[in-house]
């Protein structure tokens, strides 16, 4: 199966961010691969919003099962979630539960106006009703391969692992 | 004492003493503890993640800090929390401290954290219970209180970003103080290049390792050039019982004051485990001083002590 460069998913999805952002929008990664994202989105959009970061890993529902990972990246969303317009940004859409966890977690910040989702990709094996606003590109993939977005040799890449 | 099961990291069940614990458990702890600062400062303080378990305060002994830390970490991780305090008079050893756990247990209690004047009790209750059962040590006699010593060091982590090339000073009734047995395991075993025992002769545990540890019987050169200074309460039934002449006289000798501090190093940090006596083991424009680490401690134990609880319940780490 082969996964277009993530920089041209994210130039796609860069193209449908900016249809839907105004000066009420705040973009939030979901680490590692939303942060990724962020950090390209940020070079390209020219309007003055609001950036974060959403960990989720204590709103997960799988510890049991994977147990408690130290994280590079906590939460940081150092603005006022009221009212606001929030996208959720995150490389791949796969089971649902992150976006869950991550939603949960959200509202503990407060009460967005409204939550959108945009992803590169959409492995389409959502386990809950939650689905993307917005996807690069839909693939299907094996269920126990494991794809991220990761940084490498100074460069954007798609990891594919056996899980 | 030695940890029963704590020494490998993915069957961590109780935390007894810091006394045998693997370097990798430690810096995990430390590394999950980093995570849970960040909710503290949110408006919405809790997590879910021991949403539905039932942490058990037992304390057989007086405490304000220590527990109420555990209970605000087992709170912030919304935890269902009970508080039994057990005047140690009306329990027998024993047996019917095993029945109370036991009762505990058949209304689901998850964790226990357990505090006791009776040094190894803990370890006692852990050899007792079930597997799904975890026991944390808030104290047992003059033996062990590893969340201290592990938020102690911490702490030293926070503002020195390291612990190879610290000089630290350990100050105060080092052998009958179970915060100094804990700080000693985890800063030895964090590497601590010099770790010093600081205080009168009759205060120094009887079989010191040199090859880990500097005893001082004098403050200002035991104090001289480090990084750390980490003052003990003095225990006032130590005064009753004469073992030392007065508080005034011990201030004199040991008391850590403005001008003593200058023979440490500039950007040295002040701790203490609390409750501190003012004018006893501590003059208080030092507790007061922009040097002082005393109320940043409190911040880091609930931290510490939420990583702990959840490493625990989570035993894949």
């Amino acid at each position: 199966m082969s996964i277009p460069e993530p920089i041209i998913l994210i130039d796609q999805l860069y193209k449908e961010i900016i249809k839907d952002i105004d000066i009420n929008t705040c973009l939030i990664g979901i680490p590692n691969g939303g942060h990724l994202i962020l950090n390209e989105l940020k070079k390209k959009i020219k309007l003055d919003i609001n950036y974060g970061l959403i960990d989720c890993s204590f709103y997960r529902d799988d510890h049991d099962e994977s147990g408690l990972k130290v994280r590079e990246r906590t939460t940081s969303i150092n603005f006022n979630v009221e009212g606001k317009k929030i996208i959720l940004i995150d490389d791949v859409f796969y089971t649902g539960r992150t976006i869950r966890a991550a939603m949960n977690e959200l509202f503990d910040f407060g009460r967005p106006k409204e939550i959108k989702l945009f992803v590169l990709i959409d492995r389409k094996m959502n386990q809950l009703p939650i689905q993307p606003d917005f996807s690069s590109c839909k693939i299907n993939v094996p269920y126990h391969e494991y794809i991220d977005l990761i940084h490498e040799d100074e460069k954007l890449i798609f990891r594919s692992r056996k899980i | 004492m030695s940890n029963i099961k704590t020494t490998k990291e993915d069957n961590f069940q109780h935390l007894l003493s810091t006394e045998g614990m693997s370097k990798e458990l430690i810096i995990k702890i430390f590394d999950i503890a980093e995570t849970f600062l960040k909710p503290g400062k949110h408006d919405v303080k809790k997590v879910p993640l021991l949403r539905g378990k039932t942490v058990c305060n037992l304390f057989f002994e007086n405490s304000t800090r220590t527990r109420t830390t555990f209970e605000i970490a087992a709170k912030r991780l919304s935890a269902d929390v009970i508080n039994l305090d057990i005047s140690s008079s009306s329990q027998s050893k024993g047996e019917s401290i095993i029945d109370t756990i036991n009762n505990l247990i058949a209304m689901s209690a998850n964790i226990f954290v357990i505090r006791h004047p009776e040094s190894g009790m803990p370890k006692y209750i852990a050899s007792n219970v079930s597997k799904d059962v975890h026991i944390i040590n808030a104290g047992d006699g003059n033996n062990s209180h590893p969340t201290q010593g592990l938020l102690d060091a911490f702490t030293i982590r926070k503002y020195k970003k390291k612990f190879s090339g610290l000089k630290v000073a350990i100050v105060g009734d080092i052998k009958h103080s179970r915060v100094a047995k804990s700080e000693m395991h985890t800063l030895s075993i964090l590497g601590v290049s010099e770790i010093r025992l600081v205080g009168p002769k009759i205060f120094m545990p009887d079989d010191i390792d040199p090859t880990k540890f500097q005893e001082f019987n004098d403050m200002k050169a035991g104090i001289s050039d480090v990084d750390v200074v980490m003052m003990l309460r003095i225990q006032k039934e130590r005064m009753q019982q004469e073992i030392i002449p007065s508080e005034k006289k011990y201030f004199e000798s040991f008391g850590l004051t403005t001008e003593l501090l200058k023979n440490a190093k500039k950007d040295a940090i002040v701790m203490h485990p609390g409750p501190i006596n003012r004018g006893v083991e501590i003059q208080t424009e030092v507790a007061d001083s922009s040097q002082s680490v005393i109320l940043a401690q409190v911040t880091f134990g609930i931290a510490i002590r939420m990583a702990v609880m959840t490493m625990l319940i989570y035993k894949k780490i």
